[in-house]
């Protein structure tokens, strides 16, 4: 187990290296001159740009400006952006937002999620299964902007239970979001709970825990749900890097001021170093949280063997 | 060839999970044969076997799995829906003669009423015709960025599971490395590359960014079919590499691949919406979806048709490709059975 999460640890190197240069390199490949687009119509002396070049290090090639760039992010110095701020405070300071954010996307999915994935797989070929199935289906189908939408019509404007944007009002701002943002993968829990308890429920060795004359509530509760939830872990563990990547949209629509609408302004206003900043922390979520669900699947699953 | 007892024996050892499921056919089946059974027993023996027969040359994966589609609603469903969506995009003049591009300033932003069914837009256009016309891209860049992603992922998967060393080290660590750029990231980046974007812009970084899941997908299904006794007796009979893993492995490992596409599809077209929507896809003045979507956000208490329309028809479209991926992966997968 060790070994193995040493070589997993390993392999990731020339991929976090290999992807946050392929961002890094993108970024500045954007056209346009990001100090003359900084000026707009104002006229810059030549050796106004000329310093701005050499801090910005834009006068050095490509991967001279990525070897400077990773060496500093290792040091916590993930540059500054053109108003001379630290990219890492403006991290800081937008980060809480989308951890709340996606903390309770993530509450939403592993509560409602599970639950009805279990509802349904206990009660299969019945209503409440048929129910699940078919409204985890629609939620799927409905891509997370145009939900983010109906979410804001129907619970913030016509009932008026939950604010429509932004983050006046403390943790009920940010229940309508969460929710768009957990959609989604709240109905894959749903359908893969459901799928797995029900494969479970049909195993040898919960025949052999009825027979031995448990109650129904200890089959299914102990033996049963216990190895259904092996592989919903597993996907609960890949989503906590993707919902980094789905809060772009999500903050973008509802006005929330978290790091993903930062970076998606950041590329509006090609501001290279907030990118690449953020893309290289989100890469980072997802790269831990893929190891984290490789390492978790071992531990659950003990028939699952790494050397 | 085929007098070569190897390739005899792998035949036959092929041909019989075939007959085993068209026994499970019969026996679940037809009740037109039961009943002509009970009529004259003796002859429904000779009867099944000769099916039996009959079927263990032709009944492949393929037209086992079709059998079984053709009385599954869901598939049927799935498939009307995306036949719909797809005339539409190719013939959008059957569904509407209304010009989506003729609009009138006077008739700005109706509600949906018997001469504009779903309403009207700011500029005064027709908003059927406008959401009709919609279907074209929507499903152009659906299905091309799924073809070129399934290729590379077809070329380069099976490059990888069936070759493996240095060469799959070398795939997978790519595989990596675009698989942990997260997509509408990554989108929103190399969009904002082009200066101007058009359906080609759009599917070909949707293309990038879609090929390596599905990469994954073929070679590991690749390297589990790479090890069955078939392939062992192909590379016997001497089978080049290029013969062995075209005829055999490929064949044989592309089920989950076709489920997965056909999911991919629909995944595409939402993701082109999404991007279109937060205005790093299309631009106008292209007719697509998400481009609609964006436009009415800012309209969405007053003139709530503006998004209920294109939303509708991008939900259903992508709600027939994951459905008929659900009844693809159920009538393909022999465990399910």
């Amino acid at each position: 187990m060790g070994r193995y999460i040493v070589r997993r640890m390993i392999q990731f190197i020339p991929v976090f290296f290999g992807a946050t240069f392929l961002i890094f390199a993108l970024v500045f490949a954007i056209p346009g001159d990001p100090i003359r687009a900084l000026a707009g119509e104002k006229h810059l002396p030549q050796t106004v740009i000329d310093t701005l070049n050499e801090r910005y290090h834009l006068d050095q090639p490509l991967w001279k400006q990525y070897g400077i760039y990773i060496s500093n992010v290792f040091h916590g110095d993930f540059g500054i952006d053109f108003r001379g701020r630290p990219v890492a405070d403006l991290m800081k300071q937008r980060l809480p937002v989308t951890i709340r954010l996606a903390g309770l996307a993530f509450l939403f999915e592993v509560v409602i999620g599970i639950g009805a994935g279990i509802l349904a797989g206990v009660r299969k070929g019945k209503f409440i299964d048929y129910l699940v199935l078919i409204s985890t289906l629609i939620v799927i189908a409905i891509p997370v902007f145009v939900s983010a939408f109906l979410a804001q019509i129907i619970f913030g404007v016509k009932l008026g239970w939950f604010p429509v944007s932004g983050v006046r009002d403390g943790w009920m701002s940010y229940v309508l979001p969460a929710l768009v943002l957990g959609a989604v993968s709240l109905a894959y829990i749903a359908r893969l709970q459901r799928a797995s308890l029900d494969e479970n429920l049909r195993a040898d060795y919960v025949r052999t825990a009825t027979s031995k004359g448990l109650s129904r509530r200890r089959v299914v509760g102990i033996h049963a749900l216990r190895n259904s939830l092996i592989p919903v872990v597993t996907f609960l563990a890949i989503d906590l890097g993707a919902l980094m990547g789905g809060a772009i949209i999500t903050e973008t629509i509802f006005n929330l001021p978290g790091i993903g609408r930062a970076v998606f302004e950041g590329v509006q206003r090609q501001e290279g170093t907030v990118v690449v900043g953020i893309a290289t922390f989100m890469i980072i979520v997802y790269m831990i949280a893929n190891l984290l669900a490789d390492i978790l699947y071992g531990v659950l699953d003990p028939r699952i063997r790494y050397d | 060839m085929s007098d070569d007892p190897l390739y005899r024996d792998s035949s036959i050892e092929g041909s019989s999970p075939d007959a085993a499921t068209v026994e499970g056919a019969v026996e679940k089946g037809d009740r037109s044969q039961f009943a002509m059974g009970t009529a004259v027993p003796s002859e429904m023996v000779v009867d099944i076997e000769k099916m039996a027969e009959r079927n263990a040359r032709t009944a492949s994966l393929w037209t086992d799995a079709y059998r079984q589609l053709r009385r599954k609603p869901i598939f049927i469903i799935s498939a009307v829906l995306i036949i719909i969506m797809i005339v539409m995009a190719a013939f959008p003049i059957l569904f509407t003669r209304i010009d989506p591009r003729a609009c009138n300033l006077s008739d700005s932003l109706l509600a949906p009423s018997s001469e504009h069914w779903f309403g009207t837009d700011l500029q005064g256009c027709d908003y059927y015709s406008r959401t009709i016309h919609g279907a074209r891209v929507s499903i152009t860049i659906g299905l091309v960025v799924t073809l070129f992603a399934t290729s590379i992922a077809l070329v380069g998967g099976s490059t990888a599971g069936y070759y493996g060393g240095r060469v799959d080290t070398v795939i997978a660590r790519l595989t990596d490395i675009m698989f942990v750029i997260p997509f509408i990231l990554g989108g929103i980046v190399i969009l904002s590359l082009f200066p101007t974007r058009g359906v080609a812009q759009v599917s070909l970084v949707l293309i990038i960014l879609g090929w390596a899941t599905m990469l994954r997908l073929v070679r590991s299904s690749v390297m589990s079919v790479k090890s069955s006794d078939y392939v062992d007796a192909a590379r016997a009979m001497g089978g080049s590499n290029f013969r062995i893993i075209t005829k055999h492995v490929l064949p044989n490992s592309l089920a989950p691949v076709i489920v997965y596409a056909t999911i991919t599809v629909g995944a595409v077209i939402s993701a082109e919406a999404a991007l279109s929507f937060l205005g790093v896809g299309l631009q106008l003045p292209a007719i697509s979806w998400g481009l609609m979507i964006a436009t009415a956000q800012h309209r969405i208490l007053t003139s709530p048709h503006l998004l209920l329309f294109p939303g509708l028809f991008l939900s259903v479209t992508v709600f027939s490709f994951i459905l008929m991926g659900d009844a693809l992966r159920d009538a393909l997968d022999p465990k399910l059975r």
